[in-house]
């Protein structure tokens, strides 16, 4: 960051200062997690005395939420849901944003403004009708009743399109003359130039199903086919005042996403930035 | 559209496009119209029936579930318990993700770990959160009330007999639950707000700096005259999308008081969770559609009055 310009020589008393702030608030937005951490590895009886670090290190919690519950399985099937939807809306949130900015077609407003509505909808507004159609269809309990309310999203469309109207055209003419189909000249030209939004729309995508919680905690009713957000709730609603074994649970509910977040930081930050500022 | 064509060619190119066209959107189309559009309509028309499994058994009660709205106070206090988290939390994450942007402005190390830090708990499930919360605010084991012991055997063994630190109720009393939340709410919300007011910061033309300075400005006229109207379109976005969120909560304050969902006395119930309960646990679909159209009517006049107000366009 810092290319190109001498470090401070001189010790600047504004600067320490901002550090010094920076560290206090570091420290108190990361203790909860280290807090979590820190009870997750004590047993019962030290959770309720006083001291902050375990007296003794125990796995104990980690190992009864993991083999004394469905917690595997509610892993497996958050992971699922969060990739078959993430992988659906990479596919039609581009297809549609590509359509939207790169092909011409009577109707391309009325379109775009309906999928833009869509947006203005609360997802409590929907829950009882997807409620009503899933108990009708036989979805609850499934995997596609867990997972079709996030399949294409108006958010990845807008995204996308926007990502697709700063291509420039003259990639696509040379396409066209290269013989690609419609299809084609989405897929080998346009797709491979968006990677970034993509990367972006993708991490989000998954991490927002991962999380979900409304709509998983409705539609299923069968605890082996809860997600990770639902089995930690109700897990952790049966485990009464055992807190050691919440705090398990809910670590191993937060740090898949925390490593997540961490392999993957620089695209997250820039996603975030490129809806907030660009969208 | 219907215009004579004048020249062949490119008629043919488009009308080939538009039939692509066509056929990219037909399934997300579909899923819109069929998945998004269809069930909000479908809300607003339950909402006029009373709920019944079989759909030839529900009755078309008209406005009745709207009537009675008026008059239930729980729904009233979940109403004012959303305005109160919005009120609380929307403007606290601005002002603290605003600092916290303008500190990180100001380091050249450790820039991107710390604004990795603030960032984290964004992006953590809203249930885990709330249960990690929930034990922090523990009334006899809590991590909080530790400290607050600590706090006043400090204080007894200094001789300061005048200064002494109560243990809080925090969750378990009406008067501090709400509260409570909203610093959940705040803590989880502020990472977003501070990646994109530093990124907003970090675009605005040193130049402008530079000029303010020549003329003598001081950093406080800096900050009122150059770095805040500049920010205006960041700032507007942060405070639309975090007012969207917070009329929405439900995660959290669901799982922080999970044997009493709604907390004391309703202290933190929200409209979300009080649709939830109404609906799923009393099967009253019927009139938990009904709020569900309120809460979208409120999300939207909100947000089109924030956008028509804090909108002003800066030109420089």
């Amino acid at each position: 960051m810092a290319v190109g310009r001498v470090p401070g020589r001189r010790f600047r008393p504004r600067v320490a200062l901002s550090y010094l702030a920076l560290s206090v608030l570091g420290v108190a937005m990361a203790f909860p997690f280290v807090w979590m951490l820190l009870t997750s590895f004590k047993s019962i009886r030290e959770i309720f005395r006083p001291g902050f670090l375990p007296q003794v290190w125990t796995l104990a919690n980690y190992q009864e939420v993991l083999f004394q519950t469905e917690f595997p399985r509610w892993f497996l099937n958050s992971f699922i849901v969060a990739s078959v939807t993430t992988v659906s809306v990479l596919f039609f949130c581009a297809l549609v944003g590509y359509t939207l900015a790169r092909l011409r077609f009577p109707g391309k407003e009325i379109v775009f403004v309906l999928i833009l509505s869509t947006m203005m909808i609360p997802t409590e507004m929907l829950v009882i009708p997807w409620f009503v159609m899933s108990a009708e269809y036989g979805w609850t309990n499934t995997y596609w009743g867990i997972a079709f309310p996030g399949l294409i999203t108006g958010f990845g469309v807008f995204l996308m399109r926007q990502f697709f109207s700063t291509l420039p055209l003259d990639l696509f003419d040379a396409g066209r003359l290269d013989g690609l189909s419609e299809f084609g000249l989405f897929w080998r030209v346009g797709m491979p130039l968006v990677r970034p939004g993509l990367a972006a729309l993708g991490i989000f995508t998954f991490i927002g199903n991962w999380n979900a919680f409304l709509w998983p905690l409705i539609v299923v009713t069968n605890r082996s086919m809860r997600t990770i957000p639902v089995g930690t709730a109700l897990f952790s609603g049966e485990a009464a005042t055992a807190y050691n074994l919440i705090m398990a649970a809910s670590a191993l509910a937060i740090v898949p996403v925390l490593i997540i977040f961490i392999i993957f930081q620089k695209q997250i930050v820039e996603g975030v930035v490129l809806t907030g500022v660009k969208g | 559209m219907a215009t004579a064509p004048r020249r062949r060619r490119p008629l043919r190119l488009a009308s080939r496009e538009a039939i692509w066209a066509y056929v990219f959107l037909l399934v997300p189309l579909a899923f819109f119209l069929g998945l998004r559009l269809w069930p909000a309509v479908q809300s607003f028309l339950l909402s006029l029936q009373t709920w019944h499994v079989n759909p030839d058994m529900r009755n078309f009660v008209g406005l009745q579930y709207y009537r009675e709205m008026l008059n239930t106070p729980r729904l009233h206090q979940a109403l004012g318990n959303t305005l109160l988290y919005t009120l609380i939390s929307v403007p606290t994450q601005l002002v603290i993700g605003l600092v916290m942007a303008l500190l990180l402005t100001s380091v050249e190390r450790f820039r991107g770990l710390f604004r990795a830090i603030f960032f984290a708990p964004y992006i953590t499930p809203g249930v885990a959160v709330a249960w990690v919360w929930g034990w922090m605010y523990n009334v006899n084991n809590g991590i909080f009330n530790a400290f607050i012991i600590q706090l006043d055997d400090w204080a007894a063994a200094l001789g300061l007999t005048w200064l002494s630190f109560e243990i809080q109720p925090f969750l378990q009393s009406p008067r501090q639950a709400l509260v409570s939340v909203a610093a959940v709410v705040i803590w989880q919300g502020l990472g977003f707000q501070v990646v994109i007011f530093l990124a907003g910061l970090l675009g605005i033309p040193r130049s402008f700096y530079e000029a303010a300075r020549i003329d003598g400005a001081n950093a406080w006229q800096v900050f009122w005259s150059i770095t805040l109207p500049l920010l205006n379109p960041v700032l507007l976005f942060s405070i639309v999308i975090s007012t969207i969120a917070s009329l929405q909560l439900f995660d959290q304050v669901i799982n922080i008081n999970f044997t009493d969902q709604g907390g004391p006395l309703g202290s933190t119930l929200t409209v979300a969770v009080y649709m939830y309960l109404e609906a799923f646990e009393r099967a009253r679909l019927g009139y938990a559609a009904a709020v569900t159209v309120l809460l979208f009517v409120i999300i939207l006049v909100i947000t089109l009055i924030q956008i028509r107000f804090l909108n002003r366009r800066v030109e420089y």
